[in-house]
């Protein structure tokens, strides 16, 4: 499957990642070898084959309905780029 | 042309764990902002989810609730998007093997009739935090939007339903049901002001006798029963107006807005989404055995639609009242206790409805808050029953009940004095004496013609009741002041 | 000191021949001299070291001390370390000061050993070669124009140049063998879910597992003791009881079944590195061992496979690093999406971008059915031909790469860098334990071992290279790095 420059420009947006023209059409090109490399996949018949998301078989343990975390936003507040009265700054957001 | 309106709704609810579906962090509403928000909440690098027991038996009671097949094996998936209010950048969700499958929400339209509403299926995901807007006017946060994370990562269960309604007024009866459903199962406080009940309404209309369905608009975040009808009502007419000026429904999100009582296009969010669902590599499929599902189902508590038809049909409680008394579990279970204390269904049901309704109302007290406990009003009921007391003094007992001026009905009738004489002798004692302290009425009486003297009665009968500071039987002095009366005559 | 393994330092310690303090004071001297070059921390913490390093010698003169009591050894820079700086190697964490600790760091402080810092590694785990850290590369301790492997390098070379005994890393498709086989240590993946990933910044979350990585399997052992064993804040972390994982290293090889995957020995193996592997499975053969040879028939998609679903989930993983809550952040956002796609764009580097990139293109409309669900398909069935095998042998051996460490700068194609992997990918999409050992050298350049076993056979598999580790001394060599020649 080719992968064209609006591939990557639409990645790059979904992704949040911000690109310069001259990157994108640099990751056209990576991106485009990977994906053949990728391609490769398609050759192999899975037809029947259940896929596999985790390498064991195991099943989700279940936590008990406790509270055990205390507050630490002080603690957790140190490493935030920007806070106010407690609560996490961003540019604000247009509903 | 005529139309006709399709709606289909899909109903987040927070579910009523102590901790959060995927951390031990605390679900209690309106702490200080981010002090509930442990580090999974924050999707601290590193961090790892551990799923929540109380959240997955309580969808699964729902599921039960509503008849649906419950899957042995269901997945969690990561729905991608960036928000500020969303610290992972992705929700943790169901996308494609939900918790609950396809079951049916039974409603009950004004007319008594009643109609099923399938449910698609329901599904376990977090909730997201908030943002706040405007909250400073100064300083750095100025012009800033501010984030709380308290919420972040407590359990919903969103219930997607088929689009089998036809009616604004059907869609509220819905989520009424839903409503109804999940208080009585106890999974959720139902606490629709403080968003533990959410809505978005899918709606379309198409032309009268069409199968297809029309393009259809989703109104996101509907929060009460009432703006669900007006957000339907307003949708409802732009879309045939729209459609009848000859131009086409868009496909998108719209915001209901309550004060200009209008929905309109949440521009900002067009932008096509792609959430790129893929199953969750930190979370393992839960798979819940037929033992765990049996003994959930086991301990089911009687549900409303179960409780009405019992109401109605081994208490030969009228259709109305069985519908009024099931309405919540907290009536119901009220009602049920009055009834079991005082032991007469109609009696319980008229005074739950009568006297206690009433005075609930006046206050603006809803029936958790009643100061009159649901012993209490059962063992005054029982006084009335077995004659201890009669009408008019049960009415001043459940006054000083409510009052607070006693611990139960038998201490008020005790300490007033209000338990009814029903001894002959004692009556007979008063009526003699009221008798002989109005000669101008009795004269009144004596000279009335026959079939006017059933009215003049009533002075005697107050009489002596006031004599009797109430609490003498007022039958026995009815019939007994008849015979001494025509003896006169 | 320097060149002892944890077991030699700990009877060390026992009989007195020195502190913890001593020897950590050592340790941190030498750094001081010799990483200045060779790069292969991005953080050192003297002062919490000696501190813990006192608290052993305390525990010690108590008689409160337990095989790894006192014993320095150095982090991958993934996991969290409270109140110390955790960076995964990326600009995007350069200001992060990790809030708690990793499970692994908890229990290993348990244990009583002394961290002596944070070591250098490719950011977020992206990388073959370690030249993706935004700390700059590591170096080769045996070969300066070398690389030294990804994307714990820095734990790998911080090992073999004597700084440090033993280090922790992590493994999603090769990260802690390859680097042991290019830096000539003992590494180890562990089963995935055998080790706690909670506090370890995630990059694929159904493949990462953190291993031990030191200079002989013993102490890999003494490691993985410390380590393993369940943990309730990772839901992937299994339920199973814990071995003492030294307590098999005496048993005798004979009858022991080696299958050589024929696969591992195919075209771009360079014939200096087979030359060594073949000789090392003689070895083998002379302790007691059979040989045959087996197929791993869908060895050849793996790396197709792994660079769907591993990019995949780091891009879902990655979504967290937005500005906002922590870590790096654009200077003056105009707007909420200025503010993500530059801090993005600012914060991580080249390689994660370009996984970011296709695991968001993969996953997305139209593409989820064609290679997520495909790439998983094949998963299993890669999964399969490691359970077929192990029906007819017991571990399976082979190199642990195609060649010796490579120059540094050498491949400039991301492709080509994948392609180094050959040998160690499907391991991880498999979930089971693997190990490098030390099997010679091709001029300078030492070459690995890989020892591979079926899921949770971890006793086995540091026996079977503990017997070798016996009969061999290539895991005794150690680089002459320049103060030393001096």
């Amino acid at each position: 499957m080719a992968l064209e420059h609006a591939d990557v420009q639409r990645a790059a947006h979904l992704a949040r990642l911000g690109l310069t023209d001259d990157e994108a059409a640099r990751y056209v090109d990576d991106l485009g070898r990977i994906l053949e490399m990728v391609d490769m996949l398609q050759a192999l018949d899975t037809e029947g084959v259940a896929p596999l998301a985790h390498p064991l078989d195991v099943t989700q343990r279940l936590r008990a309905d406790e509270v055990t975390e205390r507050d630490q936003r002080s603690r957790f507040q140190q490493c935030a780029p920007a806070v106010e009265n407690g609560l996490y700054l961003v540019p604000r957001v247009v509903e | 042309m005529q139309w006709e309106t399709v709606i289909g709704l899909e109903v987040h609810v927070q579910l009523a764990t102590r901790s959060k579906i995927f951390s031990g962090a605390s679900t209690a509403f309106g702490a200080e902002p981010n002090t509930q928000a442990c580090a999974v909440d924050l999707g601290l690098p590193g961090v790892l989810p551990v799923l929540n027991e109380a959240a997955v038996a309580m969808a699964v009671k729902f599921g039960l609730a509503i008849h649906a097949e419950i899957p042995e094996v269901s997945v969690f998936d990561r729905k991608n998007y960036f928000y500020p209010d969303l610290p992972k950048g992705y929700q943790t969700s169901q996308m494609y093997q939900p918790i609950v499958g396809a079951g049916v929400v039974e409603i009950t339209l004004e007319d008594g009739t009643t109609k099923p509403i399938r449910v698609h299926h329901a599904h376990l995901e977090e909730d997201a935090g908030k943002s706040l807007h405007e909250l400073f006017s100064s300083g750095k946060g100025h012009g800033m939007t501010g984030i709380d994370l308290n919420r972040a990562g407590t359990p919903l269960l969103e219930i997607v339903s088929e689009p089998d309604m036809r009616s604004a007024k059907e869609a509220a009866a819905y989520l009424k049901a839903i409503h109804s459903i999940v208080t009585y199962l106890g999974i959720s406080d139902g606490n629709m002001a403080e968003g533990s009940m959410r809505c978005d309404v899918n709606v379309s209309v198409r032309p009268k006798g069409q199968e297809a369905f029309g393009t259809r608009a989703e109104i996101k975040n509907v929060n009460s029963f009432r703006f669900v009808e007006r957000a339907i009502a307003f949708e409802v007419e732009r879309q045939i107006e729209l459609l009848e000026d000859g131009g086409k429904v868009v496909q998108e999100t719209r915001l209901f807005d309550p004060e200009r009582d209008e929905t309109r296009s949440m521009r900002t969010k067009e932008e096509a989404n792609d959430y790129r669902y893929f199953p969750c590599p930190d979370l393992l499929p839960v798979v819940l055995d037929k033992a765990y599902i049996d003994h959930l189902r086991d301990n089911l508590p009687e549900l409303p639609a179960e409780k009405r038809a019992r109401f109605e049909n081994e208490l030969g409680l009228s259709a109305y009242d069985a519908s009024v008394l099931s309405a919540t579990r907290e009536m119901a279970d009220y009602f049920d206790e009055v009834r079991e204390v005082c032991g007469d269904a109609k009696q319980a049901a008229n005074w739950v409805q009568g006297e206690l309704a009433g005075a609930l109302n006046r206050e603006n007290l809803a029936i958790k808050d009643s100061p009159v406990s649901a012993r209490q009003l059962g063992e005054l009921v029982a006084r009335v029953l077995d004659d201890t007391i009669n009408g008019k003094a049960a009415k001043q007992v459940f006054q000083a009940l409510w009052n607070g001026q006693g611990a139960s009905a038998d201490d008020i009738i005790e300490a007033q004095g209000l338990k009814q004489v029903t001894d002959t002798g004692a009556i007979e004692a008063m009526i003699d004496q009221v008798i002989a302290d109005s000669p101008a009425q009795v004269a009144q009486y004596r000279d009335a013609e026959p079939d006017k003297r059933g009215k003049m009665i009533g002075y005697f009968v107050g009489q002596v009741m006031k004599a009797s500071r109430g609490t003498a039987n007022p039958q026995q002095v009815n019939e007994l002041l008849k015979q001494k009366l025509d003896a006169l005559c | 000191m320097h060149d002892k393994t944890l077991a030699e330092l700990t009877r060390s310690l026992d009989a007195g021949d020195f502190s913890s303090r001593e020897l950590t004071q050592h340790l941190l001297g030498r750094i001081d001299r010799l990483d200045g070059e060779l790069n292969s921390f991005i953080t050192v913490t003297h002062e919490q070291a000696l501190a813990a390093a006192d608290a052993a010698d305390a525990a010690r003169a108590a008689g409160k001390a337990g095989t790894l009591t006192g014993l320095p050894l150095a982090l991958k820079d993934i996991f969290c370390t409270q109140d110390v700086k955790t960076t995964a190697g990326s600009r995007m964490l350069d200001s992060f000061i990790a809030p708690y600790d990793a499970t692994v760091v908890e229990k290993l402080k348990a244990a009583g050993t002394v961290s002596l810092g944070k070591t250098n590694m490719d950011e977020f785990a992206m990388g073959s070669s370690n030249e993706n850290s935004h700390y700059g590369p590591v170096k080769n301790p045996w070969d300066f124009t070398a690389v030294p492997g990804g994307s714990s390098g820095g734990s790998a070379a911080a090992v073999a140049a004597g700084l440090v005994p033993a280090a922790i890393g992590t493994d999603t498709g090769g990260s802690i063998r390859q680097p042991a086989a290019f830096c000539g240590i003992t590494g180890l993946k562990p089963t995935y879910g055998r080790v706690s990933r909670y506090g370890m910044i995630a990059y694929a979350s159904s493949l990462d597992q953190a291993g031990p990585m030191a200079r002989s399997a013993e102490d890999c052992a003494l490691l993985l003791n410390a380590m393993a064993g369940h943990d309730l804040r990772d839901s992937t972390c299994v339920q199973r009881g814990v071995p003492d994982y030294t307590e098999e290293l005496g048993t005798a090889l004979s009858g022991l079944k080696i299958g050589l995957p024929s696969e591992y020995f195919g075209d771009g193996l360079d014939p200096q590195v087979e030359a060594a592997v073949r000789e090392a499975i003689k070895v083998f053969e002379s302790l007691g061992a059979s040989v045959r040879e087996v197929s791993l028939p869908h060895t050849h998609y793996a790396i197709p496979a792994y660079y769907v679903i591993a990019p995949a989930e780091a891009s879902s993983n990655l979504s967290r690093y937005d500005g906002v809550r922590f870590g790096h952040r654009c200077a003056n956002p105009v707007d909420l999406i200025d503010l993500y796609k530059r801090s993005r764009a600012e914060g991580f580097g080249d390689e994660v971008k370009r996984r970011i990139l296709i695991g968001t293109h993969t996953l997305s409309e139209g593409f989820f059915d064609a290679y997520y669900k495909k790439a998983q398909q094949v998963r299993r069935l890669i999964r399969q031909d490691f359970l077929d095998a192990f029906e007819e042998v017991d571990v399976l051996m082979g190199p642990a790469s195609p060649t010796p460490a490579f120059d540094l700068g050498a491949n400039k194609d991301p492709v080509q860098m994948y392609l180094q992997d050959i040998y160690t990918i499907a391991i991880n999409l498999a979930g089971i334990p693997g190990m490098s050992v030390p099997a010679g050298f091709v001029g300078k350049r030492p070459v690995g071992l890989q020892i591979l076993g079926s899921h949770f056979t971890e006793s086995r598999l540091l026996n079977v290279a503990h017997q070798f580790q016996l009969a061999t001394d290539w895991h005794r060599q150690r680089p002459a790095l320049a103060e030393e020649n001096a």
